[in-house]
């Protein structure tokens, strides 16, 4: 126990990894049941250990970064083993953690070919996206960055659509390359802290004070942003996404659009950004206006879709346009609200990939046309599908609100301009996913095949009731959550030079929440005020 | 200069007298006992390799010339043995049950291959160019032969022809500058030429100068060097798998010593010039290496071009100059022989009699039928395209960083994009293995796959694989002895 409590991160992150081993060594292909249970419990056991983790963050101390492990790996490079968590990656770590034994559970009775492979990979893919999550030190970041790659490259390749293997390679890929050119920018920031202060260290926190530049500040930002921002992915480096999505299995979708794509937003957030501050003001303008086309495109292209996976694949472009927005704008409610909307859209996203797996594991269809009338003979899937469907499209109440809401309000401080424009990403969101909804779910039931279906299984529901649960929780009372990473964001603002405006209130942001007419002449006013 | 003691110059050469030693007995039994199957061969040969790797590591830390300076044992020179003979090794380990199924005559290949690794040894104690000369020639003697053993195929034959011709050709060069150098310093003792560099370089003598374009041409040959590529794929295509895997891996070390040795080291006063050479050779090749493996439809043939790119790396990191830079070459270049020759293990494995299926799409489906050839195949691919938690990433980072901290940004970059663009040949060898299903009455795939698997390859596999799985994950010893191997020798940076 006491070991569990002196390492809890890296107990936490190699677990999955331990799991995979046993898997590997210790169970035969043909023992499909013993590897899924095997896999689940040791997700399942890493999310109540993380629970412990987020009671124990202590969200009032002036130490953002808690839990910190440090061992020594190759010293004389400065390459430590050095993780730790602050309330905005814990918020991402414990969303990876939720989403681990429901993904396996999701797709229990889907995955029936190479049944251990898929469950190693899940389990390694599991410890990467960890590992990213809290990893303090770069050289340790880039190697469980670039990890990640394999196991998802095969989740996509192998378990995936007919188009599985062009989909796979785009993704390798196009992800490789932006990271292979991060780690030049990473070698060089280190050989410029090596020297301006004599000694090597790849540490986050030695690097933050690196001075810089402005002309190759603005390259290494170039450098690293590429990278984050083909994972985001941002619009013009999107195209990889639909691709992998759409042909991935559910588990893959889910991790996909989960967790993977945060990883691009979490980049912006712990290395571009404050590592790189002179440069993230000067690209502002450049990052704003491409999340905003990315939200609106996204919102656009996901419109036209027959297909309701591709329709979720491309709103996750919209959604992530929001994320990167609130980012950029650099303030408190913006950030917030992109940490938030990181975690809802993972949620959200994340239990419409399992609903449209759920459909499409009944029907081995996904185009809407095929469906219609779906709610009558499938009331409790209607059900569960319609409340994802109001947290994706932000409804007060649900957990979607919440993220957008802060992010255009941190918008509109910043910009009236970009505030409305990414606004009417949120009707287009309304548009699409209800569009959808209706023809899918509602209309004559006049399809043979669909008169048929049979309705969710106690397990299908035991995957979506613990999703909605933390729906509802982060869309009626979010203070859980946000209060988690206040002094976090307030640092991170503070170190891109931007903690000039004081920062909100707790109060009066939970007056916020309370009524929406309330809000909206608050960050009319203040947007106004601002300018 | 004076007499040596000879007791002690035997010393510093035990591990080749032990090596020459082993062969002459090896060729002895196999010539005079005609034993029925080779197995005795192929134990004197291991255990000759064993004793001579044990010879190697018990003289770690010491540093000694012999026959008037001719040869030098230092932890440099150890340092390559170990990787030639680790590499000498392995490739035993493969050969054993490929030498039954291809017919080769087996006293005659271990033979050939202890004779090759001697001169090997030679050339990393090479402390005189008429040293670097002889240990060229016995290693390059044996492996034409070598190339060419495999005479139920057509392109074997062939392919040693071609590389006999060449590298008789570059010897012949490397010869010629070899004496224009002794022209224009008047010796060919390395220390002496370090001596006389600086002079002869502010004089701009131009013997001196085409003496070093010769030696770097010859050298450039054997390490496979873009534009004196030319003779790789074919050779590497056409020689039995076995001696594929021995030349892209020890062969090219071997190259690499003298390079170090002769170039970076001894004529490292002259670094600002060949340092601009080394920049264009290293971005040929590695564009050259990776773009034209892209297209390559024969395994064997796409590993020749991949190891012309790494090549290309290894000469990144050698670019700089510095310490770092040759520590990581020295680095790159043990990581990439596990690599290397565990990836050309599957192929011996996954192939059948007379270099049948060695096709990438013969390789279609093998993850089913052979999940743990898959497996290893997948190691040594991700380690080959650099990805981590994998060696190949080790040996990248090392090398990039050097490059980066010596200020050569833009190679590091054309670098980081080669090595984007590998990748894309070497996940094809994953997409047939995992992703494609073999279809019915194909013209390839769907096995029969290694008819005749022999302990040794699954041995030495399971070596390779561990081996890049651990050193990726702790690669501080490997980097602590690379370090010491540079120890010593106080003309560098």
């Amino acid at each position: 126990m006491e070991i569990i409590n002196q390492h809890l991160i890296s107990v936490l992150v190699f677990l999955p990894l331990a799991g995979a081993l046993f898997v590997l060594l210790f169970l035969r292909g043909s023992q499909k049941e013993a590897v899924r249970w095997v896999t689940f419990l040791t997700m399942l056991a890493g999310f109540v250990i993380s629970l412990k983790l987020f009671l124990g963050y202590d969200a009032d101390s002036t130490q953002t970064m808690q839990f910190i492990e440090s061992t020594p790996w190759l010293p004389e490079y400065g390459i430590v083993f050095k993780v730790g968590i602050d309330g905005m990656s814990l918020l991402l770590f414990m969303m990876t953690t939720f989403l681990g034994p429901l993904v396996i559970l999701s797709s229990w009775r889907s995955i029936e070919d190479r049944v251990k492979g898929f469950h190693v990979c899940m389990l390694l893919l599991q410890t990467a996206m960890l590992g990213a999550f809290v990893s303090l030190n770069l050289f340790l970041f880039y190697i469980f960055w670039e990890a990640m790659l394999i196991p998802m490259y095969f989740i996509i390749g192998i378990w995936g659509g007919p188009r599985r293997i062009y989909a796979a390679v785009k993704f390798f890929l196009y992800t490789l390359f932006g990271s292979l050119l991060m780690l030049v920018a990473i070698l060089y920031l280190y050989f410029v802290h090596v020297k301006q202060f004599g000694f090597y260290s790849f540490d986050l926190f030695d690097l933050y004070r690196v001075h810089l530049a402005l002309g190759p500040e603005k390259l290494l930002f170039l450098a690293f942003a590429l990278s984050f921002a083909i994972k985001v992915p941002m619009f013009p480096f999107h195209t990889w996404l639909p691709d992998a999505h759409v042909e991935a299995p559910t588990a893959g979708s889910v991790i996909l659009a989960g967790v993977l794509l945060k990883m691009g937003t979490y980049g912006f957030l712990r290395f571009s950004m404050p590592l790189f501050p002179a440069a993230t003001e000067y690209f502002y303008p450049l990052i704003a206006v491409l999340a905003v086309i990315g939200i609106i495109y996204g919102a656009l292209v996901a419109m036209v879709q027959p297909d309701v996976k591709k329709l979720v694949a491309y709103s996750s472009v919209s959604h992530l346009g929001f994320v990167m927005l609130g980012l950029v704008v650099l303030n408190v409610q913006g950030v917030e609200g992109s940490v938030i909307q990181m975690v809802n859209h993972g949620l959200s996203t994340g239990a419409l990939f399992i609903i449209v797996g759920m459909i499409y594991d009944r029907r081995h269809t996904r185009l809407i046309a095929d469906f219609g009338g779906i709610s009558k003979s499938m009331p409790i899937f209607a059900t569960f599908f319609m409340i994802v469907t109001l947290s994706s499209i932000g409804l007060p109440g649900l957990n979607g609100f919440v993220g957008e809401f802060l992010i255009l309000l941190g918008a509109f401080k910043k910009s009236v301009v970009l505030g409305v424009l990414a606004a009417s990403g949120v009707i287009l969101a309304a548009v699409y996913m209800l569009w959808m909804f209706k023809r899918a779910m509602f209309g004559p039931l006049d399809k043979e095949e669909n008169k048929s279906l049979k309705d969710l299984d106690p397990r299908e529901i035991a995957v979506l009731v613990p999703i909605i649960v933390m729906i509802l929780w982060i869309g009626i009372y979010p203070q859980t959550f946000l209060r988690k990473m206040d002094r976090s964001v307030e640092g991170f603002l503070t170190r891109t030079g931007q903690n000039t405006a004081p920062p909100v209130q707790p109060l009066e942001r939970e007056s916020l929440f309370m009524t929406e007419s309330i809000s909206v002449q608050d960050f009319g006013g203040q947007g106004h005020g601002n300018r | 200069m004076g007499i040596d003691n000879l007791p002690v110059a035997l010393s510093v050469i035990r591990p080749e007298l032990i090596l020459a030693g082993t062969a002459l007995v090896c060729i002895a039994l196999d010539l005079l006992y005609k034993p029925a199957d080779k197995m005795p061969c192929w134990a004197i040969a291991f255990f000759g390799c064993l004793a001579a790797l044990a010879a190697t590591i018990a003289a770690w830390g010491t540093e000694q010339e012999a026959f008037s300076q001719l040869v030098r044992m230092d932890n440099l020179s150890n340092f390559f043995a170990v990787v030639f003979l680790m590499a000498g090794m392995i490739t035993l380990c493969l050969s054993a049950s490929y030498v039954q199924r291809e017919g080769l005559m087996a006293g005659e290949y271990y033979t050939l291959l202890l004779i090759s690794m001697t001169g090997m040894l030679f050339m990393a104690q090479a402390n005189d160019l008429m040293t670097v000369y002889l240990g060229i020639e016995i290693m390059s003697i044996p492996v034409y032969v070598l190339v060419a053993m495999m005479q139920k195929s057509p392109k074997s034959p062939e392919a040693g022809l071609k590389y006999l011709l060449l590298g008789g050709f570059a010897s012949a060069i490397l010869l010629f500058g070899i004496a224009f150098l002794y022209g224009a310093v008047g010796t060919t003792q390395l220390a002496d030429i370090l001596r006389h560099a600086p002079r002869a370089m502010r004089a701009s003598d131009p013997l001196f100068l085409a003496g070093v374009g010769f030696l770097l041409v010859g050298m450039g040959f054997k390490v496979s060097l873009v534009p004196f590529h030319m003779w790789t794929p074919d050779a590497y295509e056409g020689a039995p798998t076995s001696v594929t895997a021995f030349m892209s891996v020890a062969v090219k070390a071997a190259g690499f010593s003298i390079l170090i040795r002769v170039i970076v080291l001894t004529l490292h006063p002259m670094a600002a010039t060949w340092s601009q050479i080394f920049w264009w050779l290293a971005v040929v090749t590695m564009v050259l290496g990776n773009v034209v493996a892209l297209v390559q439809e024969n395994i064997k043939r796409m590993l020749a071009y991949s190891s012309i790119a790494h090549a290309g790396y290894v000469l990144v990191a050698l670019t700089t100059g510095s310490q770092l830079g040759v520590q990581a070459a020295l680095i790159y270049l043990f990581i990439y022989s596990l690599m290397n020759l565990g990836a050309f293990g599957v192929i011996i494995a996954m192939s059948r009699e007379g270099d049948q299926g060695v096709h990438i799409e013969d390789f279609t489906g093998i993850a089913r039928e052979h999940p743990m050839y898959a497996l290893a195949m997948a190691v040594f691919m991700f380690s080959l395209a650099g990805v981590p938690p994998t060696a190949g990433f080790i040996g990248k980072f090392y090398a990039f960083s050097a490059a980066i901290k010596a200020g050569y940004i833009g190679l590091a970059v054309i670098g980081v994009l080669m090595s984007a663009v590998s990748a894309y040949f070497y996940l094809r060898v994953l997409v047939v293995m995992y992703m494609k299903e073999p279809e019915a009455g194909p013209e390839y795939g769907a096995g029969p796959w290694g008819a005749t698997v022999g302990a040794g390859v699954s041995v030495s596999l399971w070596v390779c694989a561990l081996s890049i799985l651990v050193l990726g994950i702790w690669p501080g010893w490997l980097n602590h002895f690379a370090h010491q191997a540079l120890q010593g020798l106080g003309c560098l940076l």
